[in-house]
């Protein structure tokens, strides 16, 4: 489930508000979005690759929060760790060309 | 502080020939070939046209057939496996079509993968990528997009379906579209299973379209289940094709031949749900290769961030799993389609996509993995067409005549509103019939009875008094929704004396000839279930 949305590394551009596709967050008028509606997080990831600094941390555990930290989050490199292995950065997408899912298909 | 939401008494109201209601591939594909004839088209979506919906999370691979003497063979082999549900014709087409698109996408420069030799490998499209590339190519076409706009009910003029209506969920208003033809590709329902893409996928299409008086088929079949890290929202089978499966002492959980088993993907489910019924169940994928590891890694990157996320190595640690349900998603059931452009039967209304059955692709089995990414490729585009050619026929018609809302339950309650009916507890209610591997993977004729009088009961309740406020419309329509769906899918079930694909009827093993057919379901509060044997040949002809 989404848990962090970190202060320190959000610009305040409300694209994760807009592309989250359950309606997670809510924008504030002076700060960062707000996570308003967890319960309806589906874990998708998706907001975590659409956030242009990698401030947001969706942990894996789908059926309610761990508790994780903002500061364990950070010392285990975590934040923009599945944008990473996808190949998108700072929001944009990227990647899809090295994808090497064929090779699985043939192995199976 | 959260910003004061915008609360607009004014509604939104516009004017097109065709509406696309959903926003995954099938939507998308649905809008462009409308917009392509013509068409001016909007496309309202619950979610975010890009992130919602089934693909979007996913890295789904298509069923890529290219064409040639081939292609029959590949299609006839497919239909072997479908219990005898599907039809040849059907699926050639699908096929052809599907192909088409993989091509045009392609020359659009999606940025598909290469093979060794340079040729690009167009039979796989990530979730992600293929979404935001298709959100350009659906607003390039001129497309009005409306994200977070749920649609609620459909309007009908008497004659034909004219519109549909919703709440702005981000902004607090209602809104209305006035539509020459109205597309369903509101997906499937995941019975609010923790799942990909689950959350907005409840099957509002399947009650919209039926309140407007088309029918359901394939509806039984529900009894797909895929593998995921226990806890997880990652339901993809891939990375067990190649594991070790062990209980709580750690003992290994043997195949159908008494070996361990080394494959937990297709038919090998089965014994994965029997041993997860007895207790937890760990798996290790340790059948996989170094270089296949990489490949995992890279090109399922979500199950990685999952296990790297939680500490675990996968290859070589036993980590716990779960059999997670998916209702119609990797199920069969859907809307029924009666003709070739993917109509309902109602005038004005089409299907595409997860929201239609898809009983003549893939029959009994479960069409993930393949079929449902191309059936969402080719029936999106027909539908799109079959809604732009209807609306040009009857243009000017729909606007000049009233329009009166059709949405029932959840809406409007048949007696009176009580606050102690709420959303959340009838979706709890609908799971604990339709969810559990013990009832639902596997089934007998008692279970399915005593379920189906449950949900009668909670149906009773939903009709007769649920109903939500302002933007919590939503809520008590999904429950409403999923109620319903749940309730065709155990009748359904309960009709089909006989066990075939992944309904399985452990009281009744065998295949019966007699139900070699599809089951159309029709109605909603009264509905009846009808045998539709040389139905298809029907739609052949
Ligand atoms: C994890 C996973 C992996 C998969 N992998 C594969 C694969 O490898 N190969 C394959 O062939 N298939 C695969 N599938 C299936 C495939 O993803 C679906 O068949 C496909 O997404 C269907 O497309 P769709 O557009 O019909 O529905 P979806 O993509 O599910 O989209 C439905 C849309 O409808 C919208 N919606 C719902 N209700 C409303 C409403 N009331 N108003 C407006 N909009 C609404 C939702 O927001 C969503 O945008 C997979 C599915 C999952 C869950
Ligand atoms: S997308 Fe990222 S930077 Fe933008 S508001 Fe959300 S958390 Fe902040
Ligand atoms: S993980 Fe998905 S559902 Fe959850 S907050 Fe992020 S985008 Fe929304």
């Amino acid at each position: 489930m989404i848990e962090i949305v970190s202060a320190t590394r959000c610009v305040e551009c409300d694209i994760c508000v807009k592309v989250c596709p359950t309606n997670v967050f809510d924008a504030t008028e002076n700060g960062a979005p707000v996570i308003a509606r967890q319960e309806d997080c589906q874990t998708c990831f998706l907001c975590e690759i659409y956030c242009p600094t990698d401030a947001l941390y969706v942990a894996e555990f789908a059926e309610g929060p761990t508790g994780i930290t903002e500061a364990q989050a950070e010392a285990r490199q975590l934040f923009g760790s599945y944008a990473r292995a996808l190949g998108w950065k700072r929001g944009k997408a990227g990647g899809s060309e090295f994808d090497p899912t064929h090779r699985i298909r043939v192995a199976q | 502080m959260p910003k004061p939401q915008r609360h607009n008494s004014e509604s939104l109201r516009i004017h097109a020939d065709v509406l696309v209601l959903g926003g995954g591939p099938s939507a998308a594909w649905a809008a462009v070939a409308a917009a392509e004839s013509g068409a001016k088209v909007v496309l309202a979506d619950k979610g975010y046209l890009g992130t919602s919906g089934a693909t979007a999370p996913s890295n789904t691979g298509t069923w890529c057939v290219p064409p040639g003497d081939n292609r029959h063979a590949v299609v006839d082999r497919r239909w072997q496996r479908t219990g005898e549900l599907a039809d040849q014709r059907w699926m050639l087409r699908c096929v052809d079509t599907a192909y088409q698109n993989l091509l045009r996408l392609s020359e659009w420069g999606y940025p598909f993968p290469s093979e060794d030799d340079g040729r690009l490998y167009i039979a796989n499209l990530r979730g992600p990528d293929y979404m935001r590339f298709m959100r350009r190519r659906v607003l390039m076409a001129g497309v009005t997009v409306l994200d977070h706009h749920p649609a609620l009910e459909l309007l009908s003029d008497g004659d034909a379906v004219v519109g549909a209506a919703g709440v702005a969920r981000q902004v607090g208003h209602d809104w209305r579209v006035d539509a020459g033809a109205v597309v369903l590709a509101t997906g499937g329902c995941a019975f609010r299973e923790r799942i990909l893409g689950g959350t907005g996928l409840t099957g509002d299409g399947y009650l919209m379209a039926a309140e407007a008086g088309a029918s359901l088929s394939g509806m039984e079949f529900t009894g797909k289940y895929t593998l995921a890290p226990y806890g997880s929202s990652l339901n993809k089978g891939l990375p067990f094709r190649w594991a070790s499966f062990h209980r709580e002492d750690g003992s290994p959980i043997l195949g159908p031949t008494g070996e361990p088993l080394r494959n937990g993907i297709g038919d090998r489910e089965e014994e994965l749900a029997r041993a997860l019924i007895d207790g937890p169940v760990y798996a290790r994928l340790d059948q996989a290769e170094p270089a296949l590891q990489g490949w995992l890694r890279q090109g399922q990157p979500n199950c990685f961030v999952t296990y790297d996320r939680a500490g675990i190595d996968p290859f070589s640690e036993l980590f716990r799993i779960t059999l997670r349900a998916e209702g119609t998603v990797r199920g069969t059931g859907g809307i029924d389609i009666v003709s070739d452009d993917c109509a309902t039967g109602v005038p004005g209304l089409y299907v595409a996509g997860d929201a239609a059955s898809r009983e003549m692709m893939t029959g009994a089995v479960s069409g993930g993995g393949a079929v449902n990414s191309s059936w969402a490729l080719a029936s999106g585009w027909w539908a799109g067409k079959g809604a732009s050619t209807h609306a040009r026929r009857w243009t000017g018609k729909a606007f000049r005549r009233e329009a009166r809302p059709l949405g029932q339950a959840g809406l409007r309650p048949s007696a009176f509103a009580r606050a102690d009916i709420a959303a959340a507890e009838v979706i709890e209610a609908v799971r604990g019939e339709v969810t559990p591997l013990d009832g639902n993977f596997f089934r007998t004729g008692e279970r399915l009875e005593k379920s189906a009088e449950r949900l009668e009961s909670v149906w009773r309740d939903v009709r007769g008094h649920l109903q939500g406020e302002g933007a919590d419309r939503l809520r008590s329509r999904e429950a409403a929704s999923i109620a319903a769906s749940g309730r065709w899918s155990v009748a359904a079930a309960l009709h089909r004396a006989e066990s075939r694909g992944m309904h399985r009827r452990t009281d009744l093993p065998g295949r019966n000839t007699a139900l070699a057919h599809r089951l159309v379901i029709t109605g909603v509060d009264d509905f009846r279930i009808a045998g539709a044997p040389g139905r298809l040949a029907e739609l052949a002809s």
